[in-house]
């Protein structure tokens, strides 16, 4: 049965790779940082699951003193010329298109099929896992593609990735650090105590009020926490509830996919939202951190308002 | 009230530009003492999460396939497509892709899209070359600017799209906490009711990229006057 422990080898692999090539390459001035920030991270997806929680925890420690100290930088860069490239993209034409779309193509058709596949009566993917394996497994097929179409040198596959991630950087590993930081604050009671904060915070006024206390507070939380799932609960359970649905006899159905939509506007505005927001900075190169954000707050802001006009209006009975 | 203070170590390292992975970790050692979890727990409940969330790093796994056709000219490649399409302009290019990227998102096609695989590699080469054909001399500034667009509209598309089908997390999710508070709704009706927000999302951004082509061409007279 394939499950996630063998696209975490997979992983284990990626990262492996990236820290032994940086290890070996002495045009980087960086390469040591680099080859103990990408090892740090094999090990976590090599032995995350027989290791003691805490030699985890100590990893992550590793990891963070590495790249705050260090940092993780890109070497020299290239592995082809600029005219090499624009000779092989005349040579190519549209083909080259082909092994990248392959990847969102597969995926969609994997997700669609290998939840049904049985061998001896077993599932061939655990069922819960099936998106992920799909993902992993059309990564694979489009890269088998990409090599039998190109024949490169049998490095290059690895020898790419590694100049990717350390193009990308510590933020690589931001959007799952984030993921053990909610973890943490939902074991310690976070939002539990934002919950009985917000109830006890928001008088019951005049309607617009309560609805721009929903969808506004929906947005900040979100904000706060990085997604809108995490804020949608505490929110919703604390305010829309008894303000909106009880108080003013709002339809809840209306109520709850606006307020969800109103903190995905939240999630336009955040660092806390990483993979949305500063993996592509790095993925970009671009030189302000905060640079995507800063297109989409006003956007964001819009349809902050938009929603909460919509749910005024559309949600209570005239 | 003090296992807040986490949030407040988010909220002012992000602030003054504290190095995120720092921000982060500090945040959760503070959640977890002041929630009472003490030094050794909070490491243990923070190393279990960060061991439980790797699945979260699996969109990595489609480096090796995008660097490999980057080594072959595939943003070279996306670039000269656009800049043989006079009428491609950045603002547009990126507009056909905010459509493109909504419409399938409501139709549960989440995974057509994405910022390694969709707009490092072809969305945002596209954008950049018709900018770059359209504005004489292009700056530094212009550029990113035009590629943070790009990345924006991978969320925006998305984010504005998939809460119109049915079986996305979200909607699920709504589900799930509303029938804890014994409150049925039906995943149909809540796709229905993320139609208006999704139109606005795409009238009002879709405004603002014909705007970005009209500050662009309006770099380029400012250049032709001075």
């Amino acid at each position: 049965m394939i499950t996630l422990e063998f696209l975490y080898r997979l992983m284990g692999i990626l990262t492996g790779a990236a820290a032994v090539i940086n290890l070996r390459d002495g045009t980087n001035p960086n390469r040591l940082s680099n080859a103990l920030f990408w090892g740090l991270w094999a090990i976590s997806f090599l032995f995350g699951t027989y290791l003691p929680d805490l030699a985890s925890g100590a990893l992550i420690l590793g990891m963070v003193a590495v790249a705050t100290a260090r940092g993780v930088r890109a070497g020299t860069g290239d592995s082809t010329t600029a005219a090499e490239r624009i000779e092989s993209a005349r040579r190519w034409g549209n083909r080259l298109f082909l092994p990248a779309l392959a990847v969102p193509v597969l995926t969609l058709l994997a997700n669609a099929s290998i939840g049904h596949i049985t061998i001896d009566g077993m599932p061939l993917v655990q069922p819960r896992q099936v998106t992920l394996v799909a993902l992993g497994l059309a990564t694979l097929l489009s890269l088998a593609i990409g090599m039998l179409m190109l024949r490169p040198p049998a490095w290059a596959p690895l020898a790419e990735a590694r100049r990717l991630l350390d193009a990308v950087g510590w933020a690589a590993m931001l959007p799952q650090l984030l993921a053990a930081l909610g973890a943490v604050f939902a074991a310690a009671g976070v939002g539990a105590v934002v919950s009985t904060l917000a109830g006890a915070w928001i008088p019951s006024g005049a309607p617009l009020l309560s609805v721009a206390a929903y969808t506004v507070g929906m947005a900040l939380l979100t904000m706060l926490m990085g997604n809108a799932f995490a804020a949608f609960p505490v929110m919703t359970l604390g305010i829309a509830l008894p303000l909106l649905v009880t108080g003013l006899h709002g339809d809840p159905t209306i109520i709850a996919a606006i307020g969800m939509l109103s903190g995905f506007c939240g999630t336009l505005m955040t660092p806390m939202a990483a993979n949305f927001n500063i993996v592509p900075v790095a993925l970009l190169d671009l030189p302000d951190r905060y640079s995507v954000i800063r297109v989409q707050v006003p956007t964001a802001l819009m349809l902050l308002a938009v929603n909460t006009a919509l749910l005024y209006f559309l949600a209570f009975p005239r | 009230m003090l296992v807040l203070s986490g949030l407040l170590v988010v909220v002012l390292g992000f602030a003054f530009r504290v190095n995120p992975l720092l921000v982060v970790t500090v945040a959760g050692l503070v959640t977890g003492l002041t929630g009472g979890l003490g030094l050794l727990t909070t490491l243990t409940t923070l190393g279990h999460a960060f061991t439980e969330s790797r699945y979260v790093a699996i969109v990595w796994l489609v480096l090796p396939v995008i660097g490999l056709l980057e080594r072959a000219g595939l943003k070279e490649r996306a670039r000269e497509v656009v800049t043989g399409m006079q009428r491609a302009t950045a603002g547009r290019v990126l507009l056909a892709y905010l459509a493109l990227r909504q419409v399938t998102a409501a139709l549960g096609l989440v995974s057509l899209g994405g910022h390694p695989q969709m707009v490092r590699p072809l969305i945002a080469p596209m954008a950049e070359g018709a900018a770059e054909r359209d504005v004489r001399d292009i700056d530094d500034a212009t550029r990113h600017l035009v590629r943070a667009h790009a990345a924006a509209v991978d969320n925006i598309g998305v984010f504005f799209g998939e809460d119109i089908f049915i079986a996305i997390g979200s909607i699920l999710l709504i589900k799930g906490v509303m029938e804890q508070a014994g409150i049925i709704v039906l995943p149909t009706r809540l796709a229905v009711w993320a139609i208006p927000t999704a139109i606005a999302a795409f009238v009002i951004h879709g405004a603002r990229l014909l705007l970005l082509d009209r500050r662009l061409a309006a770099r380029n007279a400012g250049a032709g006057a001075a």
